[in-house]
């Protein structure tokens, strides 16, 4: 229980100097939101009185505390670009990505484990070999490029989707799924291949212990000691080696929703950087941030759930 | 018998044979890599022009090779930032220890759990975009996971005896740490430096996809990428070849950077 306050403890300082951070860092691009706002008919006296009224000649900690608060309550500004709250231009968008992260995540595991299962198993033989150097060349391919060959393979050549005519999930959910499906394996196929790779090690290695040993002598089939005891352990550095991908997952979705233009945080997120849009630069940034932070703690967690003899510091 | 290290072995050559054509490609091209030709638009790939032409007659492979140059430079510029100073940090936090060494490895962690791509994009919308901007923003990102490594094997070196010989014979700190420790932990930096290198050519193309990063006239990878899929369904010679190179060019580095780690484990 104690380890677990302790984490907590540590986590909500991190979510703290993340969030400061980020906010101090876009302090100092040039012009404010006061200068954006009067444009270029603004007067030294105007954008004084603009900047007073807002709030925007306090000290920099005290326009924080405001803007944490804000935050917290779901109150998180307004956009320079569109005439709406920033929340209200992200509603829609979240979750059109956390479905796409949701599927490749749940792609990685599916693939992933199973193969690098079976990969540890047969080791050493000419099919893990062969499953061995495919990986690897996949572990190469950034996403974005993998997301162009699938839309010339499976849009284009298979037409099993028209590239650039998002379905949303109003108007039909299995299209919906069905149009982010390329985009996340485009996602998970790199990482799996990391996945599996991590995983063959550490069943080959558990393969190794005495337990196994133990196991077989006393009469267990070989399938049924991989599928009891060798997987529980075997798959304890691939579990925070997943939750750790998490964020990953999220990164690249900003590029991949590029290459599928699916209308997400990511897209969204590079229209406003390009515009300079930075209130919701700085929201999508915070909010990916603590994402990764919680991501972190939850692996900690995990892995001290799943293998006790890690000590509790 | 020792086992031969075929990863090190292929990616070593992959990866020689990528630099060496685009290091041809700065002296010598098949076709100037801006020549228009208009009575070549949009060819597939031939004996002439072997990646194909673009829907200016641009020969590919000329481009490709161009492009190949600016990632290749910004790929060395960003790990030799990166290396070069994450190994003084990681040195001597890890020789000296203490309280800076713990603060300074807590800032290292909480960094490199956030994705490169994702911190860069920050930088980039706060500092602007350009081939030299994204030299350094993604040199200082790449600091912490070399000092991270280069820590721990210093941390791990200095309790041993040739470290302790050598300071009983009066070698000072920074003898004992560059003319000793560092020449034993030489192959995990050359693996880092592999795989740093295999990082950084992903995180530039990345974020030169996303028009983030290197802006034209310079050519670049990704930005070629980007503008193949604009014409995907016409020329998909275009898309295929400029990622096929750079998936070669990962693969060479990323195969290097393994075989060397294996290579360590041997020992």
């Amino acid at each position: 229980m104690k380890y677990y306050l302790r984490k907590l403890v540590t986590l909500i300082i991190t979510l703290f100097v993340v969030s400061l951070l980020a906010f101090l860092a876009f302090q100092i691009v040039p012009g404010d939101a006061a200068a954006r706002i009067l444009g270029t008919e603004a007067t030294p006296e105007s954008l004084a009185a603009l900047r007073h009224q807002m709030g925007l000649d306090r000290p920099m900690l005290v326009q924080y505390g405001d803007w944490l608060n804000q935050f917290l309550f779901g109150d998180m500004g307004n956009s320079y670009s569109y005439t709406m709250s920033v929340k209200a231009l992200l509603g829609p968008k979240l979750p059109i990505t956390f479905t796409l992260t949701a599927m490749a995540f749940l792609m990685i595991v599916c693939i992933s484990i199973p193969l690098g299962v079976w990969q540890g198993k047969h080791a050493g033989e000419a099919s893990d070999a062969v499953t061995g150097a495919v990986g690897q060349v996949f572990m190469s391919v950034p996403s974005f490029f993998l997301g162009i060959v699938f839309t010339l393979v499976f849009g284009i050549g298979l037409k099993l989707f028209t590239q650039g005519q998002f379905i949303h999930y109003d108007q039909s959910v299995s299209g919906f799924f069905g149009y982010l499906f390329f985009p996340a394996l485009a996602i998970a196929l790199p990482k799996s291949a990391m996945a599996a790779k991590l995983l063959r090690a550490s069943v080959i290695r558990e393969l190794q212990q005495d337990y196994v040993r133990t196991a077989r002598s006393r009469g267990r089939k070989f399938s049924s000691v991989l599928r009891v005891h060798v997987l529980r352990n075997a798959l304890i550095p691939v579990v925070t080696f997943l939750a750790m991908t998490i964020p990953e997952i999220v990164a690249n979705s900003i590029i991949v929703e590029q290459v599928f233009t699916i209308p997400g945080i990511g897209r969204l997120l590079l229209s406003s950087i390009l515009a300079s849009d930075y209130p919701v630069v700085l929201a999508i940034v915070v909010m990916l941030a603590f994402l990764v932070v919680l991501m972190n703690f939850l692996a900690d967690v995990l892995y001290q759930r799943i293998d006790p003899r890690i000590k509790v510091r | 018998m020792k086992r031969r290290n075929w990863t090190l072995r292929i990616g070593g050559c992959v990866a020689a044979v990528m630099v060496a054509l685009i290091l041809l490609g700065t002296v010598w091209t098949p076709y100037d890599p801006n020549a228009l030709a208009g009575a070549e638009k949009s060819m597939a790939p031939c004996l002439a022009h072997l990646f194909g032409t673009d829907n200016f007659g641009r020969d590919l492979f000329s481009r490709v090779l161009e492009g190949g140059r600016t990632s290749l430079l910004i790929a060395f510029c960003t790990v030799a930032i990166g290396g070069v100073c994450g190994t003084v940090i990681g040195s001597l936090t890890g020789y000296f220890g203490g309280l800076v060494d713990e603060v300074l490895m807590r800032f290292n962690d909480s960094v490199s759990a956030f994705p490169n791509i994702l911190l860069a994009l920050v930088c980039v919308s706060i500092f602007g975009t350009g081939k030299y901007k994204i030299i350094l923003v993604l040199g200082v990102l790449f600091i912490p996971s070399f000092a991270r490594i280069v820590r721990g094997e210093f941390a791990r070196e200095r309790s041993r005896d040739y470290v302790e010989n050598a300071r009983i014979m009066g070698a000072g700190p920074f003898r004992v740490m560059f003319a000793h420790i560092l020449p034993n932990v030489k192959t995990v930096l050359l693996s880092s430096v592999a795989i740093g290198f295999n990082n950084a050519v992903l995180a530039e193309a990345g974020m030169s996809f996303l028009s983030m990063g290197v802006q034209p006239p310079d050519a670049s990878l990704g930005r070629m990428l980007a503008e193949a899929q604009g014409s995907l369904f016409t020329m998909p010679w275009y898309a295929l070849s400029t990622g096929c190179f750079m998936v070669l060019l990962i693969l060479g580095f990323s195969l290097l950077g393994q075989g060397l780690q294996e290579q360590e484990r041997e020992l």
